[in-house]
């Protein structure tokens, strides 16, 4: 296979690897320990890098289309089909390269700290495989342009994700919040599934390109619209739909809540891409009203998420609710660029700043709140607890995990340099044009979050040696580098903040206003 | 002033390269200031210990706050709020299951008037 080859079939390569990794770990596990640990490192690299060089082919030359078995693999609409996309067909644009580059990055540090914190654990061929699951899932759901295809792979994070979630039964309590992941994301899932048999059943076509051409708006097409948003509103954390978010994130080993993040911002993706690329045009009549629904989403997860934040006393718990919040920023910042989608002045002025803001939240907050639960996860792998009224003075033992920590912490409060603060400025700034209210509402959130930091940080660092804790010492460096990735990322992002803006934001900004190139791009004739 | 490395809001402009700079001054300030300072202060000596009324330093083990008691009054003073917030996260999943179907059924609702 030469290297021409394989950058052909990179989409498919994208699902292929990891999956084969997947289901080959427990035989590889079964020879030996080190054989594992070599493959699922190999198995993530290789991963990773397919992703990145993915997502560089398209931010160099455009959107990237993969036809599943058809002759050429850009043979989107074959002459015998009557016009019709009838295979499965990854449509890898901008914001779909965007999501896979989080999904790469963090998946590549969230496995690495994994070989380390899970490495005294029973079980883990059955965990790395459901890990590698849970990462196809994710890359699955960015990358197809195909609706039923986008509920196989919605189904395969979510029982992967539950599995995990479930994994390490800590007296029943992680097993309940399975459970409840599993119910929810299951009949999230029905909606969505219920809605494609909606859109099916009167357009005869899956492809999402080919369902916007044809959309008319119908009452059944209303009705698949409230079943695709919702569900997928609920699987990003989105108040009042939030309430298995702490649960589930709390319980679930600290590397799994870092890809869960990730998991629920494939949802985001999808909430997003179902709102502007597949019923786009239709709701011109009505911008303002979907616009407004998604910022009353954001505005009620900022406020809510904080708020619930800060009386919170397990720390996993506390960064559960945080994610809730941050997920307001980037509905409030992309809600208010939909709801000015039909005034050209408004958006050039400031609606494609807010989702620019919002959209590059998405990135920055997979980075930084997938570091705050490694480093979580760090201290709970040496002192055992993540009870914040028991925990103290690590700051004297771990300090490289409290650096870590305060990069992390920086960052979701907003302070500058970090990647949060570039974000959140944008978004302050846009959306106090759109409405100077929900800009201070902004603010205020953040300024909630930096308290609620302040509280945890000193919870946990801060204060004199406690004798319970005269054993903890630095994690292992594995897990350092896990943290010290995403800690980078962090850092890099908030010093060249215009340059991921221009490089990698903007063009997903272009990607979800203009509905018409992503339809060309299956259908042609742009 | 188009300098490398700024963000350009549409509104403003953000360079993080010059708040490193300024922050670096503040600190190179800083330290000049401490430099200023008394010349005779000496590491465990009475100097170093806090004057509480002559009486002698209690002992820093246990002397740390837990977090249940930072921001007492933030949470006293918005009582009723969380009186009613905290109590719909029942952690049971059936009413997880009627809060996404309620909003299913409002946003149902819109979508068909509108």
């Amino acid at each position: 296979m030469t290297i021409s080859s394989i950058a052909q079939h990179l989409p498919a390569l994208l699902i292929a690897v990891p999956l084969l990794t997947a289901f080959l770990t427990p035989l590889v596990g079964g020879v030996n320990r080190s054989l594992r640990v070599l493959w699922v490192f190999l198995g993530i690299a290789a991963t990773s890098a397919i992703g990145l060089a993915l997502a560089w082919k398209v931010f160099t030359y455009g959107t990237v289309i993969y036809v599943f078995g058809a002759a050429s693999v850009t043979q989107t609409l074959p002459p015998d089909s009557g016009g019709i996309p009838i295979r499965i067909i990854f449509e890898v644009d901008a914001f779909s390269a965007l999501m896979i580059v989080i999904a790469s990055l963090s998946a590549f540090a969230i496995t690495i700290y994994s070989l380390m914190s899970e490495s005294e654990c029973s079980g883990q061929d059955g965990f790395y495989a459901l890990l590698f699951l849970l990462v196809v899932g994710i890359m699955g759901m960015v990358a197809t342009g195909d609706l039923f295809n986008f509920f196989v792979f919605l189904e395969i994070s979510s029982l992967a994700g539950a599995a995990l979630v479930a994994y390490r039964v800590d007296k029943g309590v992680a097993v309940e919040a399975g459970l409840k992941y599993a119910l929810l994301s299951t009949l999230g899932a029905l909606c969505v599934l219920i809605a494609i048999g909606l859109l099916f059943a009167q357009y005869n076509v899956l492809n999402i390109a080919a369902l916007a051409s044809r959309l008319q708006f119908t009452t059944l097409d209303k009705i698949a619209l409230a079943l695709l948003v919702v569900p997928l509103a609920m699987k990003c954390g989105a108040v009042p739909m939030h309430f298995w978010t702490p649960d589930t994130y709390t319980t679930a080993p600290s590397s799994i809540t870092a890809l869960l993040v990730v998991s629920s911002q494939a949802s985001l993706y999808a909430l997003f891409r179902i709102l502007f690329s597949l019923y786009g045009h239709l709701i011109h009549f009505s911008y303002a009203t979907f616009g407004w629904f998604v910022i009353i989403l954001g505005v009620l997860s900022m406020f809510v998420g904080v708020t619930m934040a800060i009386p919170q006393k397990d720390v996993k718990r506390l960064m559960a609710y945080h994610a809730v919040s941050q997920t307001g920023y980037m509905l409030l910042g992309v809600g208010v660029g939909l709801a000015v989608l039909g005034d050209r002045t408004a958006l050039n002025a400031y609606g494609l700043t807010a989702m620019a803001g919002g959209i590059f939240h998405i990135i920055n907050h997979a980075m930084y709140k997938g570091l705050l639960f490694l480093t979580a996860g760090a201290v709970f792998y040496r002192v055992g607890t993540r009870n914040l009224n028991k925990l103290g003075g690590l700051g004297h033992t771990m300090p490289w995990t409290m650096v870590f920590f305060m990069i992390g912490a920086l960052a979701i409060a907003g302070i500058p340099p970090f990647n949060g603060f570039a974000s959140k400025l944008l978004i302050y700034e846009s959306v106090f044009r759109f409405s100077p209210f929900l800009s201070i509402i902004a603010m205020v959130v953040s300024i909630l979050t930096l308290a609620s930091f302040v509280k945890v940080f000193h919870s946990i660092f801060m204060g004199p040696r406690r004798e319970e804790f005269a054993a903890a010492r630095e994690v292992p460096p594995a897990m350092m580098l896990g943290m010290g990735l995403l800690a980078l990322v962090v850092v890099l992002f908030g010093l060249i903040p215009q340059t991921i803006i221009d490089g990698l934001i903007m063009p997903c900004v272009t990607a979800l206003v203009d509905r018409g190139a992503y339809m060309a791009s299956i259908l042609g004739g742009h | 002033m188009n300098l490398a490395w700024t963000l350009h809001t549409g509104f403003g402009a953000w360079n993080p390269a010059i708040w490193l700079a300024a922050f670096a001054v503040a600190v190179v300030v800083t330290l000049l200031i401490r430099a200023w300072g008394r010349k005779d202060y000496r590491k465990g000596t009475n100097q170093t210990k806090p004057f509480i009324s002559g009486n002698e330093e209690p002992s820093h083990s246990g002397g740390h706050i837990p977090a249940s008691n930072l921001y007492w009054g933030f949470l006293e003073s918005l009582k009723a709020y969380y009186e009613r917030l905290v109590p719909l996260h029942t952690g049971v999943p059936t009413d997880y299951l009627i809060w996404l179907l309620g909003v299913m059924a409002v946003v149902m609702v819109i979508g068909l008037v509108i």
